[in-house]
């Protein structure tokens, strides 16, 4: 045939957006860890014992733990010796006290990733906190949320403001000891966001962190802890940006929600770290603990992640369903692109009676990108009445790329009732020429595809953020179809 | 019939394989504006192929002949813009594309046509209106808008959003593929509602048929036989008629003409 039909194996090449470097002195201890270096990390923030005694600890039995190895994908040996645990903007003695005293270089770098931090916020009616490197930066409409009753603030800040439940809190769902990097977290993570809705509050609007990795040779580790209290509702999103560099650089980040009797919590993240050349140069390791504990009867734990970027994901966000009545969620969609290697799922862990979780998983390869799905549906002897829908869809894009599916099961109890689907598909000749007889590009007519694909999942996020993640895997995807 | 219209579409005998095997076979067509040709033929005669490879449908070598649309080599242009110029085909199997709106298929397919002819593109709220109407002359149900593509519609709503999608995108040249077959006769006849409206003096129409009943409703200018990869009967009306009665066997190559 004299016209050309677009190769699909060719559609994958577009440079990442976000690959910028903002020139700005910053405070960056020097690379390598011991627990001088976890003294100073404290120090520096002014914790309270209770606080350096949690990273000791943390940090002691992380000595004794090795790297998981089970995930799969393949990277040389991290040395950890080579990162810098601290790096922050150089700043006045205490820190800004308002957004005007925030360096501009810092603002004019959200404002390119197009982060509304100043008061034009207020038409968007998203509260933001945005991490730069390992400290936080501005958080904005905190007096309105406050008039709530809202706590939303930096976790330092966290720290010394709201001791008690920090402590309270802290490490209750994800344990020191849980795994390597929620251990390594625990021992140097210097800030991250922190949520607090009183009892009977609904939260008024959206919340959002928006995560920046800019210097260089330094890992990020933010911790986040959303504390929902009974009778509640808080939807927080979190965002992920990082420039473009050679080296890999490391993320590994701790979330930990706790949603109390009839509290709902939803949480969505669209991360888009940067994935590493098209060859699999550089790129973040994303290695990330997230965990719901829905504490009380009749909460409700939601996660939507929209996964586009890094060179390596390993994350399984998941719900520990121990109050009778609890409900648990995980919607994803992942892309591996290039050479991406994405190894995410979920656990639903259900223990109270009457429990239910859905699980939604969209994986889309292309390039020489490997998507797995792991999870784990467990269910424990007293959890009556249990039930759980697991849907698992992958999509395949040129005959280089993987998909793979290690879906677990663990019933204990005889009364529960477990479904798992799994489709995999690619996107058929038939499809993309029809498409095109209707004069839609052949890039359009695969975005179409696969946005079409990603749909039960993006109809789950805020609309601003549905927006952008389509934009997101548009560009991700861009170049796929030649 | 008139041979004052334009040319719209000239193929000259046009050869094409699929794999090893030899489909069309030194084919010759020209249809002109204002005109609506049918053709027909047994299976496996090439009809289909010779309604992909004008598309641009992947999977076919042209090994020699040529194909002239309004003056330009078609066999030279992507599909998508030969779609945008104006060749529309509706498909035989309409394909489903999951969670893809079937609205938001139709703006991006009108609003590409659109830039490429440099005219404004259509806003959502132009768009639905215009949508609309072309559903209601249809007899669509407006719910299958936000239904995906094809996605679970039955064979009749397959090919009638087939139909309303050309008259949606209003091309020059309509090539539709097997359009009436497993219709039922309601079906059938707003089908053929459907292509008699689009009847225009700027337009031409090929009807790529098995069964002479759709040409009961839609009346064609010429009527084509297809066997062996080549036209080896052309005439009006009276000659669909005439196969519906005599069937094909005595128009195959190596059979002596009646």
């Amino acid at each position: 045939m004299s016209a050309k039909q677009p190769e699909l194996e060719t559609l994958v090449a577009r440079k990442y957006r976000h690959g910028f470097v903002t020139d700005i002195a910053s405070d960056t201890v020097a690379p390598g860890l011991d627990e001088d270096v976890i003294r100073l990390i404290s120090a520096k923030k002014n914790e309270p014992a209770f606080m350096l005694d949690w990273r000791l600890k943390a940090y002691r039995r992380w000595m004794r733990m090795t790297e998981p190895a089970w995930a799969h994908v393949h990277y040389p040996p991290i040395d950890f010796q080579a990162i810098s645990y601290f790096s922050a903007p150089k700043q006045g003695k205490d820190g800004p006290k308002s957004l005007a005293e925030v360096d501009p270089k810092l603002l004019e770098t959200y404002d390119k990733l197009g982060i509304p931090l100043h008061e034009r916020a207020r038409l968007a009616g998203v509260a933001v906190d945005a991490v730069f490197d390992s400290v936080s930066v501005a958080t904005t409409f905190k007096e309105r949320l406050a008039e709530a009753g809202v706590i939303f603030c930096p976790f330092s800040e966290a720290v010394q403001n709201h001791p008690a439940i920090v402590e309270k809190y802290l490490g209750s769902v994800v344990p020191v000891g849980d795994n390597f990097y929620a251990a390594l977290n625990s021992a140097v993570f210097t800030d991250g966001s922190f949520v607090f809705v009183p009892k009977g509050v609904r939260c008024p609007m959206e919340l959002s962190t928006y995560f920046r990795i800019n210097a260089a040779k330094t890992g990020q580790f933010e911790r986040t802890l959303i504390i929902a209290e009974e009778a509640t509702y808080v939807s927080y999103l979190e965002g992920c940006t990082a420039p473009q560099r050679d080296e890999n650089q490391l993320h590994a980040a701790v979330v930990e929600l706790v949603a109390l009797e009839d509290a709902q919590i939803k949480y969505s993240t669209v991360q888009n770290w940067y994935p590493g050349d098209e060859h699999g140069v550089g790129g973040i390791y994303n290695f990330v603990t997230k965990r719901g504990d829905c504490r009380g009867r009749n909460s409700k734990i939601s996660w939507t992640q929209v996964e586009t970027g890094s060179a390596i994901t390993w994350k399984y966000p998941s719900c520990i369903l121990r109050g009778d009545g609890s409900v648990g969620e995980f919607h994803s969609v992942a892309l591996a692109n290039h050479r991406q290697q994405a190894d995410t799922g979920t656990k639903m862990i259900h223990m109270g009676r009457n429990t239910s979780s859905t699980i939604i998983s969209k994986g889309i390869s292309a390039g020489h990108g490997q998507n797995a799905y792991r999870g784990l549906v467990k269910v424990l002897p007293g959890a009556d009445g249990a039930r759980n829908h697991t849907q698992c869809d992958s999509l395949l894009m040129g005959p280089d790329c993987g998909a793979h599916t290690f879906p677990y099961i663990e019933v204990r109890n005889p009364t529960a009732v477990v479904e798992h689907e799994a489709t995999t598909s690619k996107i058929s000749d038939d499809q993309l020429f029809y498409c095109l007889q209707r004069g839609i590009s052949a890039e359009d007519a695969v975005n179409m595809i696969v946005n079409g694909f990603c749909r039960e999942v993006f109809r789950e996020l805020p609309m601003e953020f549905a927006v952008e993640a389509q934009n997101l895997l548009a560009v991700s995807l861009e170049g796929a179809v030649g | 019939m008139s041979d004052d219209g334009q040319l719209i579409l000239e193929v000259r005998d046009l050869v094409v394989r699929a794999g090893d095997r030899l489909i069309l076979d030194g084919l010759s067509l020209a249809v002109r504006a204002g005109e609506v040709h049918a053709i027909m033929g047994p299976n496996g005669s090439g009809k289909s192929t010779l309604t992909g490879v004008l598309a641009g449908r992947p999977g076919f070598e042209v090994v020699s002949g040529s194909a002239t649309y309004l003056g330009r080599d078609l066999l030279a242009m992507a599909p998508e813009l030969r779609a945008r110029e104006g060749l529309f085909l509706a498909f035989q199997y309409p394909v489903e594309i999951p969670g893809v709106n079937n609205v938001y298929l139709l703006k991006a397919a009108l609003n590409a046509q659109r830039k490429h002819r440099g005219l404004p593109e259509l806003d959502a709220f132009e768009f639905l209106n215009l949508v609309r109407a072309k559903l209601a002359s249809m007899r669509m149900d407006e719910t299958l808008l936000n239904r995906g593509v094809n996605e679970g519609f039955s064979g009749g709503e397959k090919k009638r959003n087939e139909i309303m999608q050309m008259s949606l995108l209003e091309p020059t040249l309509a090539l539709l593929d097997e359009t009436d077959s497993g219709l039922d006769i309601d079906a059938l006849k707003v089908v053929a509602e459907g292509v008699n409206a689009m009847r225009a003096p700027s337009r031409a129409i090929v009807l790529v048929t098995h069964y002479q009943r759709l040409l009961d409703h839609v009346v064609p200018d010429q009527v084509h036989v297809l066997a062996g990869g080549r036209i080896v009967k052309s005439g009006g009306r009276e000659l669909a008629l005439e196969l519906e009665r005599r069937g094909y066997d005595w128009l195959r190559p190596g059979t002596a003409a009646a």
